[in-house]
């Protein structure tokens, strides 16, 4: 399979010194991948390239904007309507935060049906948890920059989180501002950052690829490859169907970013910021809503922002916290349906943090975090002890070519740490 | 390569080939065309926006400038020279042989009336702003302008006459809305 | 346990559907626009009405900042020649300067021009407006909830207060407003203006068209952008079919 690669000269003599073409070579065609996946493992590729998206539109947005709280929220408007397609820059960009974290969260979930986290993708799965912290900090400060009300009121709230740690809490925030308030110190320094953080996402997307690679992708049936019948290259078959995926994926992107550009927007930020009026209803954009369910959902200031971060960096212990052996839900009965109600309860969190916290809203916020928590700390260490698996495929290829036919005892496929 | 199974059938390599590859060809070929697209709005956006190219005109009012005077105005960013030309510097631009310049223009084509010359004060060599604006700056052998960068000449109509700038300065386009003032761009 | 994961679900979902249905705020109108939809583009006589509308009445107090007089031309303008745009312009008093002698000094507005302001900044507006501050009006339908039904709602939405509502001083009663008291006092009435194409100025139609016409302020590269929607979405589902293609085909030899 080598071979065609280097029939180039030029390509022979630069892989000799350099050898990128042998990598490629080895990561896309050779790359052994389980002839199983499903659409759900498009939401990978999907994410990178979301990724992309985000770094190009955003380099050219900052050719135009203005880091300048007197004149940030002009330059956004002037990119809008007087640079050339200025409009579509940043509506895909906007929108694109949007997209991006669907995608992410897609791709969480499918994680957390097949498995993908346990041994041996622990730290595979640990530096998607580090992604994902990224990106909610780039998100977040990408949201200060066009310096509307939601922008400055987010940024107040989200960064007065800090004043809630004892002692230094306080010195913490003014730290973070610049100033006493949110103010042209925190723009500049948020548009720096913004800036830099996407490439640091960049460096730990490869290593995140660099673990996936080392031994390569789980696949619906939680087991592993266990011989050549059970795998393809990755090339053509994983990057074609990526590609149709893609598709489809840019149909909805696109229809938000060109018919529907304002409707996952909160209206208020295209009124300018005003450091004096704080907007009546104030919430984060729809990807931070569960989190913002949680932390108004505990009446203590301290424990309402540790659960908060706690619900994210929970995912770190996953691995551990998961007893079972089996990875994939489809043979654990009763951990498929924790894992939809999981899904259930953070969509209500969702919803939950788009109301004001009065009457029925609290209790609902309250009994979903409690959920939340429930499902990762109590239920499951111990439906993985006392559920009994259905019977796994001896092998991939048996389970394609048969529906899943020869079957073998629970557990037995999975290898010991 | 030893753990990849290679698919068997006919469809791969076999009778199906012509019709997979220009399936294939056409999908590429779309791909192409979609990424190609995509990417010109971008490098358009570099390009002056809408309210940049609306900031095109600059009106002078000429009455205040003596003869002999020289005044700098902006137009679009860029200084603009205005040389209320004396007698002497007229006749000296309207003599030179004009197969002799390296550009070659009479001055009649580059004035609309002789005692006002306009162009645009960008040396023609790599952009700097030649001297001569100031009755004491050196004006060069020419008696026009002349660049401190690169040692180009001008003239006094602003013909390049030594160094290494390859044009003369250009002449904006502009008009005289009254007997005093103009109206560039 | 799936019956119990059901009901539990069930459950949820209908206290969730419950508590949604708590928060109702006033009803938005029902107007219908030309802009609607993904195919919708704006009417240019309609706009041309509507910028009518707000030089004679709306920009006594509210700014267009984001605007330029160049706006108004082009193809996303309202349908002005640039001579119109020129004389549009020039009928503003732009403040300049300084001069050589050191002093602002009045000129006629030029193309290049944003829209003269009514006031020179925030606190002028609210000396002259009884405290209130006059919003800028040029992404006023973007900034609110509802978007133009909701601006169309305030600007038709003018009452007598139902008796035992106290008003504030200085206060309107509006149905569309939150709270339902509004600084502003009605902007528009039957005949406000006398419009130019002949129209009958009814309050309807003038609210409608100035909304039309500060749709289009809040965005006026809104006709591109649904233009090039159009066609890109095309391109993609003509590109998606065929990668579809290609895949089923290449995948027909895996088992």
């Amino acid at each position: 399979m080598a071979a065609p690669v280097k029939q180039n000269k030029l390509i022979r003599w630069i892989d000799h010194r350099l050898p990128v073409f042998t990598l490629m070579e080895h990561e896309l065609n050779e790359y052994p991948t389980p002839k199983n996946l499903n659409y759900w493992w498009n939401f990978g590729s999907l994410a990178g390239i979301m990724l992309v998206i985000m770094i190009f539109t955003g380099v050219f947005l900052a050719m135009a904007y203005t880091p300048q709280k007197d004149l940030a929220f002009d330059s956004v408007e002037r990119i809008m309507r007087e640079v050339n397609y200025g409009w579509l820059m940043r509506y895909i960009h906007m929108n694109g935060a949007s997209f991006f974290f669907i995608v992410t969260y897609i791709h969480i979930f499918r994680g957390l049906y097949y498995g993908s986290y346990k041994t041996p993708r622990e730290l595979l799965w640990m530096l998607g948890v580090v992604i994902l912290l990224l990106m909610m900090a780039t998100a977040f400060m990408g949201y200060v920059l066009p310096w509307g009300q939601m922008s400055y009121w987010g940024a107040t709230v989200i960064t007065n989180l800090f004043s809630a740690v004892p002692v230094v809490g306080n010195a913490i925030v003014t730290w973070l501002w610049g100033g006493f308030v949110v103010d042209n110190p925190t723009l500049n320094r948020f548009f720096a950052l913004h800036y830099l953080l996407p490439f640091v996402i960049v460096g730990v997307v490869m290593l995140h690829l660099a673990a996936l690679h080392q031994h390569g992708s789980n696949n619906p049936l939680g087991i592993d490859r266990k011989g050549p019948q059970d795998s393809i290259p990755f090339h053509p078959y994983y990057t074609i169907k990526d590609l149709f995926g893609l598709g489809v994926f840019l149909l909805f992107y696109a229809a938000f970013v060109f018919f529907w550009p304002n409707l996952l927007g909160d209206p208020a930020n295209y009124i300018p910021a005003n450091p004096l009026q704080t907007p009546p209803e104030i919430v984060p954009e729809w990807y931070f809503l569960p989190f913002y369910a949680i932390l108004r959902s505990v009446p203590n200031k301290l424990l309402g922002v540790v659960m908060m971060f706690g619900s994210i960096f929970i995912l770190f212990l996953l691995p551990w916290l998961d007893t079972s052996r089996v990875r994939s839900a489809t043979f654990r009965p009763i951990y498929k349906w924790f894992f939809f109600v999981l899904i259930v309860d953070c969509v209500a969190l969702g919803i939950v943090g788009a109301h004001r916290p009065e009457g029925i809203w609290v209790v609902i916020g309250r009994i979903a975090t409690a959920y939340y928590y429930f499902h990762f700390l109590l239920m499951m260490p111990f439906v993985g002890w006392f559920e009994r698996p259905r019977p796994l495929p001896t092998s991939i290829s048996s389970a394609v070519l048969k529906g899943g036919g020869r079957l073998a005892g629970a557990g037995a496929t999975m290898e010991k740490p | 390569m030893a753990d990849i199974a290679h698919p068997a059938g006919g469809s791969v390599h076999g009778t199906e080939t012509s019709r997979r590859d220009f399936l294939t060809l056409t999908a590429a070929a779309l791909g192409g065309i979609g990424a190609a697209s995509a990417i010109w709005p971008f490098l358009d956006s570099m390009n002056p926006a809408k309210d940049t190219l609306a900031l095109s005109s600059t009106e002078v009012d000429l009455a205040p400038v003596q003869k002999g005077q020289r005044l700098t105005v902006v137009w679009r960013g860029k200084p603009v020279f205005i040389d209320h030309r004396p007698d002497e510097e007229i006749k000296k631009a309207q003599e030179v042989d004009v197969s002799s310049l390296r550009d070659p223009q009479p001055d009649s084509e580059r004035v609309k009336k002789p005692e006002w010359l306009v162009v645009v004060g960008v040396c023609t060599h790599l952009g700097c702003i030649p001297l001569g604006q100031k009755a004491t700056d050196d004006r060069g052998q020419f008696g026009g302008w002349f660049c401190p960068c690169h040692g180009s000449m001008y003239d006094t109509s602003g013909r390049i006459r030594q160094g290494p700038a390859p044009q003369n300065l250009a002449v904006p386009p502009y008009e005289f809305t009254s007997d005093t003032t103009i109206k560039i761009g | 346990m799936r019956k119990l994961v059901l009901a539990v679900a069930g459950a949820a979902a209908l206290g969730l559907g419950a508590a949604w249905a708590q928060e109702a705020s006033q009803p938005l109108p029902d107007e219908h626009w030309s802009f609607d939809g993904i195919f919708g583009t704006y009417d240019r006589a309609e706009l041309q009405r509507g910028f009518q509308v707000y030089t004679q009445v709306c920009a006594a107090c509210h700014a267009l900042e984001h605007l330029l007089y160049a706006d108004l031309g082009g193809p996303n303008g309202l349908g002005y020649s640039e001579a119109e745009v020129k004389a549009i312009a020039a009928q503003a008093q732009v403040t300049d300067g300084p001069n050589d002698q050191g002093e602002m000094f009045q000129r006629p507005g030029r193309p290049s021009d944003p829209f003269a302001r009514p006031f020179a900044n925030d606190k002028a507006a609210r000396a002259a407006n009884n405290g209130a501050l006059p919003p800028d009006l040029s992404l006023i339908v973007k900034a609110r909830e509802g978007g133009p039904q909701y601006v169309y709602g305030v600007l038709t939405g003018y009452r007598e207060p139902p008796p035992g509502v106290k008003m504030g001083q200085g206060m309107n009663y509006n149905l569309q407003f939150p709270g339902h008291q509004i600084a502003m006092p009605q902007p528009l009435r039957d005949d406000s203006v006398t419009y130019a194409d002949g129209t009958k100025a009814t309050l309807q139609q003038e609210a409608h068209d100035v909304v039309a016409f500060l749709t289009w302020a809040s965005e006026p590269t809104m006709e591109p952008r649904k233009r090039t929607g159009v066609k890109v979405f095309l391109f993609l589902l003509v590109a998606t079919v065929c990668a579809y293609v290609v895949k089923r085909r290449i995948w027909a030899s895996v088992h």
